[in-house]
């Protein structure tokens, strides 16, 4: 079971957590003109990494807040938390 | 009744506390501190088991838990658990046991003929022998071997036992406690750390049980008493025997399993049997020693055969010979230590030792006290069948190909020793790179992957100084980092005897002309021979031989099997063990009770029951109660001998010539706040939210980026900033997720907030023609005329002094009205709703009613919005607006949801409009066309008409918009019925929609 950082709450479970997937996807602005290709790649296509990857977690049974988390697909080693508005270096 | 093979003094038993037990029927006893092996032992019984596969005659192998052979079936307090090792089991009064794996008995066993047969069951016979004819599979082969294999029956009643779960963090987690355990948890606990130190058997200490050692001029046993008696007084220091680490998880999760109440005839009220700890460790330190080796020769799995170091803990601990004549089979020092103690509690054992000139200390002992030793000698057989008999012994060349002449020596058990193999099972599972160890033949754990340490015999460490050396400096140099407190404490003076290099030989070859099972994994049944028939077929990767032949499977996990295997394979294949390598460690270490792993959450408390606050009544009420997500909602209200299907009818019937009332508070609700609320709910919903005047409630539909609608419900203006949006129950919790994604990810420049406020508001829906008069006797002094509170309005009420909203909104398509007040004043409201609702004939209703009101007024509902629907499917495509974007609006251009024949929900009428039609049906064009017969749509919810009495469904069905007025058939081939339909309109009753506005 992951030990996560949240920002928020610090170190917690995974069992508080709920998935949320890559956190890397940027939904399109509303309003714009999107091509098939782009509203695909937004919806339905993900890499499945293996080794570092940034995605989404929820402290669903904790602050509610939407998290990113860094961590290794394959190792599950996590590297670093951030908040949902935090900036993150790559 | 005395013990033939207990001893007068010595043991750690209390002989002061005599335990009588049953195996296999008969009755016999022990003494408290016994576990179930030693005391059968005690009693002479060796038998214990036959077979897994051929069903031969077994013993007891080891002395705990890693025993591959005794494992029993166990009667406790009227429950029956199987998997349980004999080795392992305390002793309590009253105690049942029998063997399995056998019938009709261990003595007589008709699946021994599989011995004699095993030219048939070589590697991999369930693939070969077993495959034709084909139709035999079934009905003759794969009875038989579920008869014939197995390990004990699971019990097919409500395990009536407590299990708990318990979570715990700590510093330092240390896993065994002999030497190395107790030596770094000592030391980290006196630099202040928290420390769990946590042992499987019921006695601490380890291997200083048994061994003779002096540590700062105590025995090994004395000294490890001392310490534990001194951490049991620490604060900082949980102290846990009988508790076995059986998984390394990530990020240092460990699994625990604690027997609490197994050593006792019955678990004493309120405690659980088995406790699971989660333990979240900053450091864990793997003190789990080693298991000795055994060496392979033919019969080796005669009972009476056994692990050297076994029959030494059976003297010491237990106080029980294994034999009055053993022979001792070693290729190191361990046999000698065993074959010592023997001596000294009188026995004369025989040592063969397969190397040709070894000396130490221990040797020395041995020779001093006049043990006879044959040096480059060797078993090449045990001889018996239910027990050893004999040993067929002969001397060895010194590259140990040739045997000498075959001799053969009486004797009644063989102890074999063919040295240690370290137990790293915990640092595999958590992700250890094992190295191989050429010194002592075997895999240690390497580079680490999470914070763990290795120490002692685990790690491959068998001197006793250096064992508590490094592992005194592991816990304090650990523990210091943790609690930047150095306490220092001195390493005691310790004596202990100087061991010789051991041999590396593990197999006795076979002699000429003879073909002895020799095997590798005693509790599969994997021999010599399967390996080398694996090979032959090509099998190379240690993990296809592995499931090829079965070694290192099942519940023993190859604790003692896994480096003969290896060895052998390499032997054959001309490779060096560490190029074979080993197959992974998994978790669990040793079998788990499954109740163990779910704890608590069973029966009632496998999910919460959430209940509305009008609970009781419905109860007092004769309401028939259905799961709703988590909540128990009203079916129906029972009236005399009403079924179902009668009771949902007549509040159904009630509702539409009458008024009924429906608990509604498991509606999810969701209160949404700020300047931005009506942009939010305009991006989430597909119509359009931004002009919604206050006191106005609209129904919306909301999609996931994919188009496929997610839920629908009305959302209601409160105030100018203020929106009470209603959800399904059953998405509830998944759509305020949904909000707070896109407020906190997407859009946070919306200034908004969500919260659900499902729980805080009651609900009652009042719907029927009469509706509005039981509204008027509530709200006296509320206007409820049709222009005072139109359809889709809202206001607010007192109602008898309470605080009241009120929304005109409706699901059965009759007037109808919903009221929300505070919970707590839920059971007021409803009582005063029924109470006034007297004069105009006001039934409750419950979901079964619901149900059949919304199918006929073609209200789509979970069983159409199922995930794979968009908004036309529905028919809501009038709901989606062409002006704004939201979210998914861009899917719904996708080709396939726009083609002109997509599916549509539709209604479904039986021709004769008496046959109901099946949840689930296939709708085809003809009911005799061959098979697979074209499916055009399903049945998603069916009902009977209660406005025209008869049966209607709605369907989703392909090409539905065109086909109204078509005949079709049904078919369910589950209930066997082909049912003749016409496809009407979904809107069965009211399609103009004019009661609700009436």
């Amino acid at each position: 079971m992951l030990y996560i950082n949240c920002p928020h709450c610090g170190m917690r479970s995974q069992n508080e957590f709920s998935y949320g997937g890559d956190a890397s996807v940027i939904r399109p602005l509303l309003e714009k003109e999107v091509s098939d290709k782009e509203w695909d790649d937004f919806v339905y296509n993900r890499k499945s990494l293996r080794g570092k990857h940034l995605e989404l977690w929820q402290h669903i049974f904790g602050c509610r807040q939407w998290i990113k988390v860094e961590r290794d697909t394959a190792t599950h080693e996590i590297f670093r938390t951030f908040k949902a508005d935090e900036e993150f270096a790559k | 009744m005395t013990q033939n093979f207990r001893i007068e003094n010595g043991g750690l038993i209390n002989k002061d506390k005599k335990l009588s037990f049953k195996f296999n029927g008969k009755s016999y006893f022990g003494y408290e501190g016994d576990t179930l092996a030693s005391a059968l032992l005690a009693n002479g019984v060796h038998l214990v088991g036959r077979s897994f596969k051929y069903h031969r005659p077994r013993g007891f192998f080891g002395a705990g838990v890693d025993e591959p052979y005794a494992v029993v079936q166990l009667y406790r307090n009227g429950e029956t658990e199987p998997n349980i090792k004999a080795t392992e089991q305390e002793l309590f009064e009253g105690l049942e046991a029998k063997s399995v794996n056998c019938w009709p008995s261990v003595n007589f066993d008709i699946g021994a003929i599989n011995n004699f047969l095993r030219i048939f069951l070589p590697a991999g016979f369930y693939y070969k022998t077993f495959m034709w004819p084909k139709s035999f599979w079934y009905r003759v082969y794969e009875p038989f071997i579920r008869k014939a294999a197995g390990l004990g029956v699971a019990s097919t009643k409500h395990d009536k036992e407590r299990y708990e779960h318990k979570y715990e963090y700590c510093d330092l987690l240390i896993a065994g406690s002999g030497p190395s355990g107790l030596a770094s948890a000592y030391a980290a606990a006196k630099n202040g750390a928290k420390v769990i130190l946590a042992e499987d058997k019921p006695r601490f200490g380890g291997t200083l049980l048994t061994s003779d050692v002096n540590i700062g001029n105590q025995s090994g046993k004395d000294w490890s008493e001392g310490i534990i008696s001194e951490l049991k007084e620490m604060p900082n220091v949980i102290v846990k025997n009988r508790s076995q680490i059986f998984g390394y998880y990530d990020h240092n999760m460990l699994v625990m399993s604690e027997k609490v109440s197994d050593h006792l005839p019955k678990t004493k009220k309120y405690h659980p049997n088995k406790r699971l700890w989660y333990i979240r460790a900053k450091e864990v330190l793997i003190s789990s020693g080693s298991i000795e080796r055994p060496i392979v020769f033919g019969n080796n799995d005669t009972p009476g055969v056994m692990l050297s170091s076994a029959a030494k803990e059976y003297l010491k601990v237990y106080g029980v010979l294994v034999g009055k004549k053993p022979l001792v089979f070693t290729n190191n020092d361990s046999g000698y230590e065993t074959a010592i103690e023997f001596k000294k509690n009188g026995i004369d054992p025989v040592i063969l030792d397969s190397r040709k000139n070894p000396s130490s200390e221990i040797i020395d002992e041995a020779k001093n006290l006049g043990i006879n030793i044959k040096l480059s000698y060797v078993v090449v057989a045990a001889q018996g069948y239910k027990k050893v008999k004999s040993a067929d012994v002969a001397s060895i060349s010194e590259d140990k190909k040739k045997l000498g002449k075959i001799e053969n020596i009486k004797c009644d058990c063989i102890c074999v020793s063919g040295f240690w193999t370290p137990t790293i099972h915990l640092a595999s599972q958590s992700g250890n790179k094992t190295k191989f160890k050429e010194e002592i033949d075997a895999f240690v754990p390497g580079q680490s992957k999470q914070n763990e340490t290795t120490l002692g015999a685990a790690n491959g460490i068998f001197s006793l100084e250096e064992t508590l050396k490094t592992s005194m400096e592991a816990g304090s140099e650990l523990s210091k980092k943790i609690t930047k407190t150095d306490n220092k404490i001195s390493i005691p003076n310790i004596v202990e005897k100087k061991s010789s290099q051991h041999d590396k030989f593990w197999c006795v070859p076979l002699p000429k002309g003879k073909n002895y099972k020799r095997f590798l994994d005693f509790q599969n049944d994997v021999a010599v021979s399967d390996i080398e028939i694996a090979l032959r077929e090509g099998y190379r990767s240690i993990e296809h031989v592995k499931r090829y032949t079965t070694l290192g499977m099942a519940t023993d996990q190859g604790k003692t099997s896994n480096l003969n295997g290896l060895q052998l394979v390499s032997e054959i294949e001309n490779k060096v063990v560490p190029s074979v390598g080993h197959t992974t460690f998994r978790p669990p270490y040793t079998p788990v009770s499954i109740g163990a792993i779910v704890g608590r959450e069973v029966g009632k408390h496998s999910k919460p029951t959430r209940k509305s606050p009008m609970h009781s009544w419905h109860e007092k009420n004769n309401a028939i109660f259905v799961d709703a997500g988590v909540w128990l909602r009203p079916r129906y209200y029972k009236i005399g001998n009403e079924n179902l299907f009668e009771a949902s009818k007549r509040e159904a019937k009630n509702v539409r010539t009458n008024v009924g009332v429906c608990d509604v508070t498991t509606l999810g609700k969701i209160d949404v706040k700020g300047p931005d609320a009506a942009e939010l709910l305009n991006r989430v919903y597909t119509n359009a939210w931004l002009k919604l005047p206050v006191g106005k409630a609209r129904y919306g539909v909301m999609l996931r980026e994919d188009g496929i609608v997610m839920d629908d419900g009305t959302t209601t203006r409160i105030s100018e900033n203020h929106y009470h949006m209603t959800t399904t129950t059953a998405q509830a919790a998944n759509v305020l997720s949904h909000l707070e994604y896109y407020l906190q990810l997407v859009w946070p420049e919306l200034n908004v907030n969500v919260v659900s406020t499902t729980e805080q508001w009651a609900g009652a829906a009042i719907a029927g023609p009469k509706s509005r008069n039981v509204l008027q006797k509530l709200f006296p002094n509320l206007d409820v005329s049709n222009e005072g509170l139109p359809f889709m309005g809202y206001a607010e009420g007192d109602l008898f002094g309470v605080k009241a909203r009120i929304f005109r909104i409706s699901f059965s398509g009759e007037l109808a009205y919903e009221i929300n007040v505070e919970s707590d004043n839920g059971n007021f409201m409803w009582e005063k709703i029924i109470e006034v609702g007297e004069e105009f004939r006001i039934q409750p209703y419950g979901t079964e009613a619901l149900s059949t009101l919304r199918i006929e007024m073609g209200h789509v509902a979970g069983s159409e919005l199922d995930g794979r629907t968009i908004p036309y499917d529905n028919g809501l495509e009038g709901l989606v607006s062409k002006k704004k974007d939201f979210i998914g609006k861009r899917s719904l251009q996708k080709k396939a949801f726009v083609t002109e024949d997509r599916q549509r929900v539709v209604g479904v009428v039986p021709l004769d409009k008496k046959t109901s039609i099946p949840e689930g049906s296939h709708l085809v064009k003809d009911a005799n066309a061959p098979l697979p017969n074209p499916k055009l749509g399903h049945i998603s919810a069916s009902c009977w008409s209660v406005e025209y009495d008869n049966p209607f469904s709605l369907a989703i069905l392909k090409d539905g918009k065109n086909m109204i007025g078509e005949k079709l058939y049904v078919m369910s081939p589950l209930k066997n019925k082909v049912i003749p339909v016409e496809i009407v309109s979904s809107h069965y009753v009211d399609p103009k929609g004019e009661r609700v506005r009436s």
